[in-house]
């Protein structure tokens, strides 16, 4: 071959490595642009209606007096019957899947397994409740019901990052654990669990803030969207002064009350909508963030 | 050693109620799976002793709630597909070409700045996504086609594709970033650029995990309800033109469940049907994945 053809040929491919990296540029901004747009148009149409009255009112059939408390509040409780059930759960599942689990078919059966629950579709998991929880077990159209809901749905997540957490954990550690004769329960608690701490909390907080933003399982289990009353309180003035009727107490959440407001044909619901996006995401995208510093200062302060 | 210290004893089975505990809360994963699969079986039954699964199958109409009622699930399937074909045909593209810039081209700096930001689009609840494209993309939309109507699927399908990106770059990313860089190394030593020396040695090794990204993606835009639910219309509708208004099957669930229904109705049966229907689809696709990762896995 001669000099000018290679040439030539260098030169090509030069201009399309150049065209490619313009590529990928270009297809980063289309989806980082797409994120701003929402963020942005969220933010215009949603910001005049927060103001105080909007987080202390109950919906309302008046736009302008409508507002999120009810779905505030039974977010908030759902995701706490969610974190009791998911942490407990999952973290075990771990435990045992990474540190006791022989190696044989039926570990492989449950790692498989749980590969696959994490890709069924969540209205599904919605369908799962509305038959056990709703109508066998008859826990009805509660808060219970859809915080084991959201448990079911973000337990592969957990169990996942709990396993990556431990496999983080150098074998030198449990090896001079056990040479000081300690049991496997005393290594799992004295030292992996405390050393894993930080991405098990990680994993945690990103299953959760996956559950406050799903919609479509608690609507399948038949939540009322229009709730103009609050569960009952969790604190009473008689002992023992915690009471759990609440659970079983009918509610609404953020992203129902957010779906409600859409679905309206009157405009002025849809900057309601808005408002409670820019709400919703603020919920998430805080604890997003906390997951990615934390996660990030595990990285940059743990050196083995 | 065996140990009859009373100690000792007491601590062996405390250590085994522990194991045993442990081993349960493992176990709990398969029996959601067999949850499921009883529920969704045993309500389909029930359904399928009213509606013969021929008339299922091969029914063009879909009007389960009206005094007529017809079962062709084929309506909803057609909804289902056209707006996940339309999501893919963005999320593929983008999210591949994202995931070889960010493996084998941006620097360091770029990456862990671009990463989060990712993320953070992957965690945007989907009731958000489908507000975007009612209130932004469909209006955008129709100042290039000025008939499309206020519900459709292609703003739905569009949405739902840039809301898959970030599923299918992430797990394209961690595939190319798991080759060996000694195959890259040989690839620069024979005079390829990086662009030759991704596409035709990094791509092809990473094939197994990209085709796990790519079904992941699939079951994702198949299963997805909110943005559907939101900006694509409820109304059944037997047609593959991504300019028209039609329910998916997930809506379709969403849709029924919005209302308030009795146990024995045919309506509640119907939504189990439906969700059977559902799961069997994102089932395929994970079969397919999990056969494509053990067919083209490369060891090194």
């Amino acid at each position: 071959m001669k000099l000018p053809e290679t040439q030539n040929i260098i030169r090509r491919q030069r201009l399309y490595e150049q065209l490619f990296i313009i590529l990928g540029i270009v297809a980063l901004l289309v989806a980082l642009m797409t994120l701003l747009a929402l963020f942005t148009r969220l933010a215009i149409d949603g910001m005049p209606r927060l103001t105080p009255d909007f987080f202390t009112n109950f919906p309302s059939r008046f736009a302008e007096r409508a507002g999120i408390l009810s779905a505030w509040v039974g977010s908030f409780l759902v995701m706490f019957v969610t974190a009791c059930a998911a942490i407990p759960l999952g973290v075990s599942a771990g435990i045992y899947l990474e540190e006791y689990a022989p190696k044989n078919r039926w570990t492989a059966i449950i790692e498989i397994n749980v590969m696959n629950l994490a890709g069924i579709p969540s209205i599904v998991y919605g369908l799962l409740a509305l038959g056990l929880f709703v109508q066998i077990l008859g826990f009805g159209q509660s808060i219970l019901s859809a915080g084991l809901t959201l448990a079911l749905l973000i337990l592969p997540i957990i169990i996942v990052s709990t396993r990556e957490a431990l496999r983080g954990i150098p074998g030198g550690i449990r090896e001079a654990a056990y040479a000081l004769g300690a049991t496997r329960w005393q290594v799992v608690s004295d030292h992996l669990l405390p050393y894993s701490s930080g991405g098990v909390l990680t994993g945690v907080i990103i299953g959760l803030s996956r559950a406050i933003g799903e919609t479509a399982p608690i609507i399948t289990i038949g939540a009322l969207t229009f709730i103009a009353f609050l569960p009952s309180s969790p604190f009473i003035a008689e002992f023992p002064f915690i009471s759990f009727k609440w659970v079983l107490d009918p509610f609404t959440v953020m992203p129902i009350q957010m779906f409600n407001w859409t679905s309206r044909p009157e405009e002025a619901f849809q900057f309601n909508a808005a408002a409670a996006g820019v709400v919703l995401l603020a919920m998430t995208l805080l604890m997003n963030g906390i997951a990615i510093w934390l996660r990030y200062r595990i990285r940059k302060s743990i050196k083995w | 050693m065996k140990s009859s210290h009373p100690r000792a004893r007491k601590r062996r089975i405390k250590e085994g109620l522990i194991e045993t505990g442990l081993l349960a809360a493992a176990c709990s994963s398969v029996a959601i799976t067999f949850a499921i699969l009883y529920i969704l079986v045993k309500e389909s039954l029930n359904f399928f002793a009213e509606v013969p699964l021929f008339d299922f199958l091969t029914d063009t109409q879909w009007t389960p709630l009206f005094d007529d009622a017809h079962f062709g699930i084929i309506t909803l399937i057609s909804g289902t597909v056209t707006t996940t074909l339309v999501a893919l045909s963005v999320a593929v593209p983008l999210g591949l070409t994202i995931a070889i810039y960010i493996s084998e081209f941006a620097s360091p700096r770029l990456r862990e700045t671009i990463k989060p930001i990712l993320e953070i689009l992957g965690a945007v609840p989907t009731v958000v996504f489908g507000y975007f494209a009612l209130i932004v993309v469909t209006p955008l939309l129709q100042k290039i086609y000025p008939d499309l109507p206020g519900f459709n699927m292609l703003s739905a399908g569009l949405v739902m594709g840039i809301m898959i990106v970030p599923y299918i770059s992430s797990v394209s990313e961690d595939a190319m970033r798991a080759v060996p860089m000694h195959l890259r190394e040989g690839a620069f030593a024979m005079g390829a650029t990086r662009l030759r020396t991704a596409l035709t040695v990094v791509v092809p090794a990473a094939f197994s995990g990209l085709a796990a990204a790519l079904t992941l993606g699939c079951s994702r835009a198949v299963g997805e309800t909110m943005v559907v639910a939101v900006a694509a219309g409820m109304q059944p509708n037997l047609t593959m033109n991504p300019l028209q208004p039609a329910a998916t099957i997930s809506s379709f669930i969403v849709q029924v469940s919005l209302g308030d229904l009795p146990h024995d109705s045919i309506g509640y049966k119907t939504i189990f049907a439906a969700g059977l229907t559902l799961l069997l689809i994102t089932l395929v696709f994970n079969v397919i994945g999990f056969w494509l990762r053990q067919k083209f896995r490369e060891e090194y």
